[in-house]
């Protein structure tokens, strides 16, 4: 009982003066200096920030594809410091979600065996994975295209189908990079309210963009600039 | 590691360049077939040479009298004072003697009807067919008492029969040997060509009495001589021990002085037969191991091949890592891509072997063994050839940085 008040009470996501510092050549390259940030359960946030403000950093931290040089981040209680690689791994194929700019499809395989290659790679045993898929693809509006190749899908239908497979392990974290990137205005908008939809349904989204329209979606914006947090603000709706 | 999508994963990537996968594993083939083969080739080789030696009749000692030196000049082996039928009921009694068998050879002409035929002729007792292990495919052998009294009997070699009696049957046929007559009462098995290339079936064999007194002749100074003796030594006694009695015995008979050389000589043919045929062991090895380095041409090609798939696929790879692949899930994927190109290929060759070495065969006119060992051993050792190729590109991409590797383009 107490266990569960504590998850309730503590954010999903928080870092504690998280830096992060990349060595090229001989230079030092410091993406993160000292970050401290919180994430709820259910929230929806945008990061923004011009190139090389670390907001990309950021979310590969979050994403657990990589470890701080220094801090604390902690997902789900867990401090990723104490991981290994196959925790990192594990961690990310039942937590977390990923949307890319660019789909990041596997071309040869239709939309259903794209969204079941999360779900193949779970340490957890799945009662059955094409039924999950299957429900996923329904979930993002392509149950009808499930056997369509991402080749035969508009880049919206793709953007769907990655979508669905960022779903399909029922994470808790959705973090998409550019998700409309690569799409029409007209499309955008609807991936974006997809995406909206899932944060109300308790999965804490974050977005990566550059475009304020996509920003605008999130009750929660915060400005990267030189790697530290320029701006942290919620619009009251 | 997650065993099924790393399969499955692989085999679709097998499938995507069939091109480029049947050529990578055309390197696989052409190594498998090639190791096949020439195992298939030395084992029919060392099958034949223990195919010879048991044809000589195992564990047989040839007995025969030193050659003759005498001011410089050597009258050539069996010089000396030849033996008699009275040595081998000597040797008889040795505790190793299974047979011994006495044998006196000469040539002469053979005359049946119209047709006349230059041959091998020999006159033995009756081990000789124990010693030699040959019987007869029609009719029978000689038999003790004829052997003994002297008959006018002859088995004859197929050769002879197919040469003088074409199509019909060779028995109770007369025969003229160098003009005595005799009756043909059996035709002995084929023994095919012996170790010398000359037709081990081209003889007429007779009692030694007979060869003796009628056939060929006596020998001038020597009663009842034979030329050579061949002890079959009893199966489980050590032969080199059963050579050195034999050795002994000869001296004490021969009644050569301590100090004195052996004025015969003793030798054992399937250990010639062995030293000659290790010359051709050695060019065997060196063929397999030429084989071998082509195997491994092949897998360097398949190392070279992996090297680029896991290039071309590196975004791929980043997005499995994302999705929660681990770095063995990678690398079971990329190394079951290695063994399926080598197992395949492998499977392939193997065939393609077995089709070598049955055309070497036909062409070269030499026997070939394909046994289920082989092909094993080399389909197994195509895999080694994946797992030991397939590593290195598997663990490249297995370290991939997971963020490099979904920026890479």
């Amino acid at each position: 009982m107490s266990m569960q008040t504590d998850l309730q009470s503590t954010p999903l996501i928080s870092c504690r003066d998280v830096t992060k510092t990349y060595v090229m050549g001989t230079q030092k390259v410091h993406a993160l200096k000292g970050v401290d940030l919180t994430f709820q359960r259910g929230e929806m946030t945008s990061i923004m920030g011009p190139s090389g403000s670390g907001k990309s950093t950021l979310m590969n931290l979050i994403g657990a594809l990589d470890v701080p040089t220094s801090g604390d981040l902690e997902i789900n209680g867990k401090n990723l410091a104490n991981l290994k690689s196959n925790d990192l791994a594990d961690l990310r194929n039942e937590t977390i979600g990923f949307v890319f700019q660019q789909f990041n499809l596997l071309g040869r395989s239709s939309a259903l065996t794209n969204v079941k290659l999360p779900l193949r790679y779970s340490r957890k045993p799945l009662a059955n994975i094409e039924a999950r898929a299957a429900e996923c693809l329904e979930m993002v509006g392509l149950g009808d295209r499930m056997d369509h190749r991402p080749m035969q899908l508009s880049g919206g239908q793709q953007q769907r189908v990655a979508i669905a497979r960022a779903l399909a392990g029922s994470p808790s974290i959705l973090l998409a990079d550019e998700p409309t990137g690569a799409l029409d205005t007209k499309t955008s908008e609807d991936i974006m309210d997809l995406l909206t939809g899932l944060s109300k349904q308790g999965i804490t989204v974050i977005i990566v963009t550059h475009e304020h329209e996509v920003a605008e979606y999130a009750a929660r914006k915060i400005h990267f600039r030189d790697g530290e947090i320029e701006r942290d603000e919620r619009s009251t709706s | 590691m997650k065993f099924g999508v790393a399969l499955k994963s692989a085999l679709e990537a097998l499938r995507a360049n069939p091109m480029r996968s049947f050529l990578t594993m055309l390197g696989i083939m052409i190594g498998v077939a090639s190791v096949m083969a020439m195992m298939a080739i030395s084992e029919g080789a060392a099958r034949q040479v223990d195919a010879q030696i048991s044809s000589l009749g195992a564990n047989n000692l040839s007995v025969r009298p030193g050659a003759d030196r005498r001011g410089g000049r050597s009258s050539g082996a069996g010089g000396r004072t030849p033996f008699t039928d009275g040595d081998i009921e000597d040797l008889r009694s040795e505790p190793y003697a299974l047979a011994v068998s006495g044998r006196i050879n000469g040539s002469g002409t053979v005359v049946a009807g119209e047709t006349n035929w230059s041959t091998s002729i020999y006159g033995v007792n009756a081990d000789y067919f124990i010693s030699q292990a040959w019987e007869a495919q029609e009719g029978r052998i000689l038999e003790d008492r004829e052997i003994t009294s002297g008959q006018a009997s002859a088995v004859i070699g197929v050769t002879i029969a197919d040469t003088l009696f074409e199509g019909s049957s060779a028995l109770g046929q007369k025969i003229r040997v160098n003009n005595v007559p005799l009756t043909v009462v059996g035709v002995l098995e084929k023994k095919g060509q012996s170790n010398f290339g000359s037709d081990r079936d081209d003889v007429v064999i007779i009692p030694i009495v007979t060869a003796r007194n009628r056939v060929l002749g006596g020998n001038r100074t020597v009663r009842n001589y034979v030329s050579d003796i061949s002890v079959s030594v009893t199966p489980g006694y050590d032969m080199a021990l059963a050579q050195d009695e034999l050795e002994e015995r000869l001296r004490v008979i021969r009644k050569i002085r301590p100090g004195k050389s052996d004025d015969f000589r003793v030798f054992n043919i399937a250990d010639f037969i062995r030293a000659r045929s290790s010359t051709q062991a050695t060019f065997g090895i060196l063929l397999a191991f030429t084989a071998a380095v082509s195997l491994i041409v092949g897998g360097v090609g398949v190392m070279n091949i992996m090297l680029v798939s896991v290039t071309e696929r590196t975004r791929e790879i980043g997005l499995r890592m994302a999705i929660g692949a681990r770095k063995q899930d990678i690398l079971g994927q990329f190394l079951f891509e290695a063994l399926g190109l080598c197992l395949i290929g492998g499977i392939i060759g193997s065939g393609l072997g077995v089709g070598a070495a049955r055309l070497a065969s036909k062409l070269g006119d030499f026997p070939v063994t394909i046994s289920p060992t082989i092909a094993l051993v080399s389909i197994g050792a195509s895999v080694l050839i994946g797992l030991f190729f397939g590593f290195f590109p598997a663990r490249r991409a297995a370290q991939l940085n997971p963020i490099e590797a979904l920026r890479h383009d």
